[in-house]
């Protein structure tokens, strides 16, 4: 395969006992891509997440980042080989500042060790200095620079969703994997969002979300695989999205939504 | 102005330097007896801060490796005749490799159940040396271990060990101090906070507990090496489950997840103990009435760290706006000082 492939699942499966919570799903996630996957509640997108960053392991197919296996791999690991994530619930350090926050996400670019810290030896002082300038240069970039010194538990939601992905971005990561960035947001926060992603996708990261919000998914991704009950349905462009048929069934049931089409 | 303020703050500092060196010409030598206690006590509650605070896990056992630390220091003195200062090393080393091994099972463990094993580990470890006559001295102990010679000056006694004990103690608090405002203390703390997210980051949660539990085992060992010496016997008596629970209780009274909350709580507690001798063994009520309380009001101590789970989300709840103001207008310490006094 070529080097275009960053993220691939091949027929991966998760199964929670009797139930198949994520079935042989097929997936080409290409550099430059900014990746939607929908699909109804419960369809397994959230596991699928949690398959490829090595929370759950799979129970059988593989995932491969870039071609090297990274199946079943413990997800530090996998972060070190390039895959950050944000979470469904924000898991932010609530008590740490925003800058704090973000001095962890580069911990895995630096390696002060227990003695470096003890003397404050060269490792350690060029590591403090790559941290808060890594921190100050993120947060420069995503506009929080008003924030580095607030906690984060006391920021509005909005907000809060894009620390967590500055966060995210310290870890100077391959590819992005963004669990509903825009759950719980209002129209104007989706909107400052979607851009805010936009402009991440044109600085050269690789984007994969998982959203509800159809507005935001059709206007911003554009390629989108389509979820429901463990199985990948679709997969396309947005128009082609819209335009399915089987998409539609998955989210309107069948019969007369079928007719009158996918208003969103 | 600004010249006051550097004048008090160097007399502070230096003050309190002068002070603490000549402590032993000004007071009593049964108060200096305290004093070492608590001095000592520093560097253990600190120990079990440096675990159970910075990355939270529950260790209850503290006094396993306080006991493996101690024997170590008394063996290699009277067994090898080996120096005190070339067996201080190993002996926190020995206590590190203990962590190590403690710390290896109980990755997956957390809260009540990593407390259990930890307290079985402190009461084998006491039963070892309580049972292995022919290297602890069994129900004997150890006796004549000989307070070591700095530049042929004796240090033997409560007011010249006293320096010892404060030298260890700065060194522990430096030390630590750095660990923690570095990248391994913000691991640490991250694994405390949320591990999943420290996870998704790239902090390898296994190696950081390992290492914590190591770190605060090596300083455990330290303070034990330190005690051998300086009471000149040990038996498996000092190093029982209730003086682990002494150590626990000073640092949930004093606070977690701060330097200065250990402290405080050996402070209070000693003072404690020491002001209500006259109500005999009832006034380890008076500790225990203090560590229900503390649960209660202020689950992360004293002055421990308010922004943090460690205070059980009550900041947050109770006063998020007042905390973020003097958030805004004073720094660090001072917050923590107001903070600490408002609830």
């Amino acid at each position: 395969m070529d080097t275009k492939i960053l993220l691939e699942a091949r027929s991966a499966t998760k199964k929670f006992g009797g139930l198949t919570a994520v079935n042989a799903v097929d997936m080409q996630i290409n550099k430059g891509d900014i990746f939607g996957i929908i699909g109804p509640n419960g369809a397994g997108k959230t596991t699928f997440f949690n398959m490829c960053t090595g929370f759950y392991t799979l129970d059988k197919g593989n995932i491969f980042l870039e071609g090297q296996d990274i199946t079943n791999q413990p997800s530090d690991v996998i972060a070190h080989k390039g895959i950050a994530r944000t979470f469904q619930n924000i898991k932010l350090f609530k008590y740490m500042t925003v800058l704090d926050n973000i001095s962890i996400g580069s911990h895995i670019n630096t390696k002060t060790s227990i003695i470096d810290a003890v003397f404050h030896t060269d490792t350690y002082k060029k590591d403090e200095e790559y941290i808060k300038e890594t921190g100050m240069e993120i947060l420069h970039q995503v506009g929080l620079e008003k924030y580095s010194d607030s906690l984060a538990g006391n920021l509005p939601y909005g907000v809060q969703r894009k620390v967590e992905i500055a966060r995210a971005l310290a870890v100077k990561p391959k590819i992005l994997l963004l669990d509903e960035p825009a759950a719980g947001m209002n129209p104007i926060e989706t909107d400052s969002l979607m851009s805010f992603i936009k402009m991440l996708n044109s600085m050269g990261y690789t984007i994969a979300l998982i959203e509800h919000d159809m507005k935001f998914v059709m206007n911003s991704c554009n390629r989108i695989i389509v979820l429901n009950f463990g199985e990948k349905i679709f997969e396309g462009t947005p128009e082609e999205v819209k335009n399915s048929v089987l998409v539609q069934e998955a989210y309107f049931g069948k019969g007369i939504a079928v007719s009158r089409g996918l208003s969103a | 102005m600004m010249e006051i303020n550097m004048i008090k703050k160097y007399l502070l500092k230096y003050g309190t330097a002068m002070l603490l060196f000549l402590l032993p010409l000004i007071v009593s030598k049964s108060i200096m007896t305290v004093v070492c206690s608590i001095a000592g006590y520093f560097i253990i509650a600190g120990a079990l801060n440096s675990i159970n605070g910075y990355s939270g896990q529950m260790c209850f056992g503290i006094a396993g490796f306080y006991c493996v630390g101690a024997y170590t220091m008394a063996i290699l003195m009277n067994t090898f005749h080996i120096s005190f200062w070339i067996a201080l090393l190993p002996s926190g080393i020995m206590a590190a490799f203990a962590g190590m091994l403690v710390a290896l099972p109980t990755l997956k463990l957390r809260g009540m159940f990593m407390a259990m094993l930890t307290i079985g580990f402190s009461e084998v470890m006491r039963m070892i040396c309580l049972n292995w006559t022919s290297v602890t001295g069994g129900t004997m102990g150890i006796k004549g271990i000989k307070a070591p010679l700095f530049f042929g000056i004796k240090t033997s006694g409560a007011s010249r060990y006293y320096y010892i004990y404060l030298v260890t103690a700065l060194l522990f608090i430096f030390c630590t101090n750095r660990v923690i405002h570095s990248r391994i203390g913000r691991a640490w703390m991250a694994i405390r906070e949320d591990d999943m997210a420290a996870r998704s980051l790239g902090v390898s949660i296994n190696l950081y507990k390992i290492l914590n539990f190591m770190y605060g085992a090596f300083w455990a060992g330290i303070a034990g090496a330190l005690l051998a010496p300086y009471k000149t016997y040990i038996d498996s008596s000092y190093f029982t489950l209730d003086e682990g629970f002494n150590i626990l209780s000073m640092v949930i009274i004093g606070g977690q997840g701060t330097l200065a909350g250990p402290m405080v709580g050996v402070v209070i507690y000693q003072l404690l103990v020491e002001g209500l001798r006259f109500t005999g063994v009832w006034r380890y009520i008076g500790c225990a009435v203090l560590i229900i309380a503390m649960m209660w009001l202020r689950p992360q101590g004293m002055v421990g760290d308010s922004d943090s789970v460690l205070a059980g989300n009550k900041t947050v709840r109770t006063g998020s706006n007042l905390l973020s103001n003097l958030h805004w207008k004073t720094p660090g310490p001072i917050r923590k000082l107001i903070i600490s006094v408002l609830y």
